[in-house]
C-alpha cells in the first residue's frame, strides 16, 4: 500500500479513538490515528503541569471502562492498573462528616449515626438501583436501532429492544420509566431524610450537565454510576494508575502493539469527500491521507460542522447537530501540595484523604449552585468532587507532596461576559476558599495550580462547548437520539464516514464503549 | 500457656488489624488481613510496598566445615557452587523422590548457612547429618523476619539503611544496618515483586517495625496480612505446602505424594551436580520417563464463565481473595486433574488457578474447563494452560 494510503483513518486519539483504532487494527485493517495535540490521551489526561507533579487533568476516576474493552484489547498487559478509591467522605458545616466506606457494616454504621431510617433506607437504595440498572443494561450495550426505519437491521434491533422491554415485570418497566423522567432530588427524597446524604447521592445525577438536583432527567444520570456495579469482579472503579492518562497509554500501547500508527501534532483541516463518499483527510499542513473508511472521535459539533462540508450532509441532520447541547457546567482545579489537607472532620492523615471527598452537604446546597449557573455565573459555593491521586498512587507526586484533582460544578461555558484570566483566577479562588472551610490549612500546602475552565477544555483537549461528556445527558440526547435521530448507529449521513465518541450512543465517561461499536459498525460494513 | 505463640511484632500488628482475622501459621498466630477488604493491602503489593510478618517461617543455622555438603545432600541443588551471598530457593524430597519441604537456603559466609522451611526440620536435617562436622540450630523463636514486598520497597529501604540496596541482584542477601541494629537483608520473597525480606533479633523487631513504617510514609506502605499475599503468590506461580501439595510424610497415601518436577521446580533439581543428594535415583528416573503430573497455571475463560452466570442471569460472582478448595479440573468431561488454589487477579484482571493435570493435558495451550459453582450448581468453565508466573512485573529481577 502507498504511503498515507490507509484502510482506516480515526481522527482525534482520545481514548474512544485509541479503541476504534485498535479494534479496527485487531481486525486486520491499516489504521492511522490522527491527534491534533503532541499527546494522546484528548481528555483522558495526565500531564506533568509542574515539575514532579502529574495531574489527571480533565477526567479523574474510571467507572464504566467496558470489561469486554480490557480484555479483548489486554490492556492489563500494556499497563491499565486500577487502584481502589474506598470511600467518599461529605465534611458538613457543623464539623461532622457523613462517609461511605468500602464496607457495608462500616457504612451502614455510620449512616446510622445521622440517621437511622437512612441507615435501613441505604441498603434497599443500593439494591434497587443495582437492579434497575441491571435492567437498562441490555439496553446501553445495544446499537440504537431507529424506530423510524424499515430497515432489517433496524427492525431486528426495534424487535430486540421490544422483546426485551416485555421480559421486564410491570413494577420494573415503571421503575425504569420514572428514573428516566424524575429529577433525582425527588428520587432521593423518597428514600432519605438526612440532607448530606441525599446532597452527596445527588452529586452524582448533575455531573457534566446544565442541570440541578430538581431538575427532570438528573435520576438517571444518577442510575448511569450503578451501571458498573453490574460487572462483578470484572468492575472497573477507582482511580487509573498514572490517572486517566494511564487508561490513553495503556491503550495507545495496546493500539501501537496491533500495528496503529499513531500520529501526533497532526491536526485535521477537512475530511476529503470524492463521489459524495469519505475518501480520506486533509490535515492542516496540507498533507493529504487516504482511507475509505473515516472515523471521527471528536465531538459532534467539530465532526459534522468542522471536518465536513454542509454540502454534503442534509440540512436537517446539520440542523439537528446545531442544536445539540453542548454546554460545559464544570470546570477542575488540579493542586500541588507540600502536605496533605487537614481536615477539620477528620484531623490527621486518614482513610478519607485515600477516597473521594464531597463538598455536597444538601441538595440545597447544589441547587442553588445551579441557580447561579443558570443567569452566566459560576457557583459561589460550588460543589466539589476532590481526590488526592498521590495517596493512592505515589507515583503522583515527589514524596511527601501531593496532587490533588477538585472537580467543580457549576461553571458555566457561556459565562457572562466570556471567560477570561481574570474570571478563571476568581474561580479558582472561590474553589480554594469553599475547601478551606472545611480544611483550613490548604492555601498553606499549595505550591502550584492549574484552573481549567470549560473554555480550557475546549482549547486543550478540543471538546466544543467544553462539556465533558461531549454533549449533555439528557434524555433527549440519548440512545436513538444521540448525537441526532436516525444517526444513532456511528454511521453518518456522509457514506464512509464514521462517528464514535462520546456525543455518540452511550455517551460520556471513561467507557470506550462509542469507539468499540463504531469499529463494529464500520466492521460490519466493510466486511 | 496454653496460647499459641505471638510473634515479636505482635504489639504492633495485633493494633493494626480492624477485622482482627488471625491466621495460624506453624504454631504462630499473624494476621490475615489488616483492613475488612483486601483491596488496599493487595495493591500495596502491586503498586507500592507491603509489609508482612513472616517470622514463623522456621529458621535454621546451619555450620561448620561441612554445612555445604549438609544441604548439597539434602536438596537437589548444587549447594556446593553456591556463592557467599547467595540465595538459593529449593524443594528437598525423601529418597523416592517426593517432595518433604520447600525453603530458602541463605549462603551467609563459607561455612554458615540459613535455611527456612514450612514445617520443623530440625530431624531431617540431623538424620543427613550422619557423620558430618556440622551444627544444626533452630533459631526461628529469635529472628524476627519481614517482608517488604513490592515496587516501592527499594527506595523505602534505601531511606533506612547504612547500604544502598541499588547494587542488591535478586536472590542475593546483604549484611546492613536499618535505624541503627544490624539486620540482613535478601532480595527474596512470596509475591513475585520487587522485594526483600529483612531478618533481625527479635529484641529489635519493633525497632524495625517502626522504622520502615515511618520511612515508608511517604511511599505508601501498607502492613499487609496473608491473605493478600496468597493472592499475590498465586499470580506469582508460586506454591504453599499443604495447600498445593502435600508434605510426602503426611501424606496417607502415595497419590497425595508429589516430585519436584511435577510441581514446576524441575529447574532447582540439579541432575548434573556431582554425589549423592536425598532422592537422586528416583528423580532421575523421573527426568528419564517425563512426569505423570504437573502443577500448571489455569486461565480460566471470562466470556465462558460469563456465560455459565448469565444463564441464571448474573455476572460471574468471584471472591476477592484466594480460594484454597480443591476444584475438579476437566478435560472432555473426564476428570484429568484438579485446581488447588484459584483467585482473581486484579492486577490481571483475570481469574487464575494453580492447578495439577496428568499428561498430557499439561502441554501450554491446552484447553481444559475447571469446576465453577453458579447459583449452587457445579458446571465447568473453559480453562485454557498457561505458563507462570502469570504476572511478572519488568522491575521484579531489575
Amino acid at each position: 500500500m502507498a504511503a498515507n494510503q490507509y484502510d482506516a483513518i480515526v481522527i482525534g486519539a482520545g481514548h474512544n479513538g485509541l479503541v476504534a483504532a485498535a479494534y479496527l487494527a485487531r481486525a486486520g485493517k491499516k489504521v492511522v490515528i490522527l491527534e491534533r495535540r503532541e499527546v494522546v490521551g484528548g481528555a483522558a489526561m495526565t500531564e506533568e503541569i509542574f515539575p514532579g507533579y502529574r495531574f489527571t487533568e480533565f477526567s479523574y476516576v474510571v467507572s464504566l471502562l467496558r470489561p469486554e474493552i480490557i480484555r479483548d484489547l489486554e490492556l492489563p498487559r500494556h499497563g491499565l492498573k486500577i487502584l481502589p478509591l474506598p470511600s467518599t467522605v461529605t465534611p458538613l458545616d457543623n464539623g461532622d462528616y457523613l462517609a461511605g466506606w468500602d464496607d457495608h457494616d462500616l457504612t451502614r454504621q455510620e449512616v446510622y449515626r445521622h440517621s437511622p431510617k437512612d441507615a435501613e433506607a441505604y441498603d434497599e437504595y443500593s439494591r434497587v438501583m443495582a437492579r434497575a440498572a441491571k435492567a437498562i443494561k441490555p439496553i446501553i450495550s445495544m446499537v440504537p436501532p431507529d424506530p423510524s426505519s424499515l430497515s432489517p437491521r433496524d427492525v431486528l434491533g426495534m424487535l430486540k429492544l421490544g422483546k426485551y422491554a416485555r421480559s421486564l415485570s410491570e413494577k420494573e418497566l415503571y421503575r425504569i420509566a420514572k428514573l428516566v423522567t424524575q429529577s433525582s432530588a425527588d428520587l432521593l427524597d423518597e428514600w432519605f431524610e438526612f440532607d448530606a446524604l441525599k446532597g452527596t447521592k445527588s452529586a452524582s445525577g448533575i455531573i457534566g450537565t446544565f442541570l440541578g438536583p430538581r431538575s427532570p432527567g438528573t435520576a438517571y444520570v444518577l442510575l448511569h454510576h450503578y451501571m458498573g456495579e453490574i460487572d462483578g469482579a470484572f468492575r472497573a472503579w477507582g482511580f487509573a494508575k498514572n490517572g486517566t492518562g494511564g487508561v490513553s497509554a495503556a491503550i495507545a500501547n495496546s493500539a501501537r502493539a496491533l500495528g496503529v500508527e499513531i500520529r501526533t501534532n497532526a491536526p485535521v483541516d477537512k475530511v476529503i469527500v470524492k463521489g459524495g463518499v469519505a475518501a480520506g483527510v486533509a490535515l492542516q499542513n496540507g498533507d493529504e491521507l487516504r482511507a475509505k473508511i473515516v472515523l471521527s472521535a471528536a465531538d459532534p459539533k467539530r465532526t459534522f460542522l468542522q471536518f465536513v462540508d454542509g454540502k454534503y450532509l442534509p440540512d436537517e441532520f446539520v440542523q439537528s447537530i446545531r442544536n445539540f447541547r453542548v454546554r460545559g457546567s464544570s470546570g477542575k482545579v488540579n493542586i500541588a501540595l507540600n502536605a496533605l489537607p487537614d481536615f477539620t472532620c477528620l484531623p490527621g492523615e486518614g482513610p478519607l484523604h485515600r477516597g473521594a471527598i464531597s463538598i455536597s452537604p444538601s441538595i440545597d446546597y447544589i441547587e442553588r449552585a445551579y441557580d447561579e449557573a443558570k443567569y452566566g455565573q459560576y457557583s459561589k459555593n460550588p460543589y466539589i468532587d476532590m481526590i488526592i491521586p498521590s495517596m493512592i498512587d505515589r507515583d503522583m507526586a515527589p514524596p511527601g507532596h501531593h496532587v490533588m484533582s477538585c472537580f467543580v460544578q457549576y461553571a458555566p461555558y457561556d459565562i457572562e461576559g466570556g471567560w477570561d484570566d481574570a474570571k478563571r483566577d476568581a474561580f479558582g479562588e472561590t474553589v480554594i476558599s469553599t475547601i478551606e472551610k472545611y480544611a483550613p490549612n490548604i492555601r498553606n500546602c499549595i505550591v502550584g495550580k492549574q484552573v481549567i475552565t470549560p473554555a480550557d477544555i475546549e482549547r486543550i483537549a478540543g471538546i466544543t462547548g467544553g462539556n465533558i461528556f461531549h454533549g449533555e445527558l439528557l434524555l433527549h440526547q440519548l440512545f436513538f437520539f444521540r448525537p441526532s435521530p436516525q444517526w444513532a448507529d456511528f454511521r453518518t449521513p456522509l457514506p464512509g464516514y464514521y462517528f464514535g465518541a462520546a456525543g455518540a450512543h452511550p455517551g460520556g465517561g471513561v467507557m470506550g464503549a462509542p469507539g468499540k461499536l463504531a469499529a463494529d459498525a464500520i466492521l460490519q460494513d466493510v466486511d | 500457656m496454653f496460647e499459641l505463640k505471638r510473634t515479636p511484632f505482635h504489639e504492633r500488628t495485633s493494633r493494626l488489624s480492624l477485622p482482627q482475622n488471625w491466621r495460624r501459621w506453624a504454631g504462630y498466630i499473624v494476621v490475615g488481613s489488616y483492613d475488612l477488604v483486601l483491596d488496599r493491602e493487595y495493591w500495596a503489593i502491586r503498586d507500592a510496598a507491603a509489609l508482612i510478618d513472616i517470622t514463623p517461617l522456621m529458621k535454621y543455622i546451619i555450620e561448620g566445615p561441612d554445612a555445604a555438603k549438609l544441604l548439597h545432600r539434602m536438596t537437589p541443588r548444587d549447594v556446593l557452587k553456591m556463592a557467599v551471598g547467595q540465595v538459593f530457593y529449593t524443594g528437598w524430597c525423601d529418597e523416592d523422590g517426593k517432595l518433604l519441604d520447600d525453603g530458602t537456603i541463605s549462603r551467609l559466609s563459607e561455612t554458615k548457612f540459613r535455611l527456612t522451611s514450612a514445617e520443623p526440620s530440625l530431624r531431617w536435617l540431623s538424620m543427613n547429618a550422619v557423620g558430618m562436622d556440622v551444627t544444626v540450630t533452630e533459631v526461628t523463636d529469635h529472628v524476627g523476619a519481614l517482608s517488604l514486598q513490592g515496587p516501592k520497597s527499594r527506595a523505602i529501604l534505601n531511606k533506612v539503611c547504612v547500604k544502598s540496596l541499588d547494587k542488591l541482584k535478586f536472590f542475593r542477601l546483604t549484611e546492613t544496618k536499618l535505624a541503627g541494629v544490624p539486620v540482613t537483608i535478601s532480595r527474596t520473597g512470596y509475591t513475585g515483586d520487587l522485594g526483600y525480606e529483612i531478618w533481625m533479633d527479635e529484641s529489635d523487631a519493633l525497632k524495625v517495625w517502626d522504622a520502615l513504617i515511618e520511612a515508608g510514609r511517604d511511599y505508601g506502605i501498607v502492613p499487609c496480612g496473608i491473605l493478600a499475599m496468597d493472592m499475590a503468590r498465586v499470580e506469582a506461580g508460586l506454591f504453599m505446602i499443604d495447600v498445593d501439595y502435600t508434605a510426602t510424610n503426611h501424606a496417607w497415601i502415595p497419590g497425595q505424594k508429589s516430585t519436584p518436577f511435577e510441581m514446576g521446580l524441575g529447574w532447582t533439581v540439579a541432575l548434573d551436580k556431582p554425589g549423592y543428594f536425598v532422592g537422586r535415583k528416583a528423580l532421575e528416573r523421573e527426568h528419564k520417563d517425563g512426569s505423570a503430573w504437573k502443577l500448571v497455571g489455569l486461565e480460566i475463560d471470562w466470556v465462558g464463565l460469563e456465560q455459565l452466570y448469565a444463564r441464571v442471569g448474573l455476572p460471574p460472582q468471584i471472591p476477592g481473595m484466594a480460594m484454597r478448595a480443591s476444584l475438579p479440573v476437566m478435560h472432555e468431561g473426564e476428570q484429568i486433574g484438579y485446581a488447588s488454589t484459584s483467585t482473581w487477579s486484579p492486577v490481571l484482571k483475570k481469574y487464575i488457578a494453580l492447578a495439577h493435570v496428568q499428561r498430557p493435558y499439561f502441554e501450554l495451550g491446552t484447553r481444559l474447563h475447571m469446576e465453577v459453582t453458579v447459583e449452587h450448581h457445579r458446571l465447568h468453565a473453559p480453562a485454557t494452560v498457561v505458563k507462570t508466573p502469570f504476572y511478572e512485573p519488568d522491575w521484579k529481577k531489575k
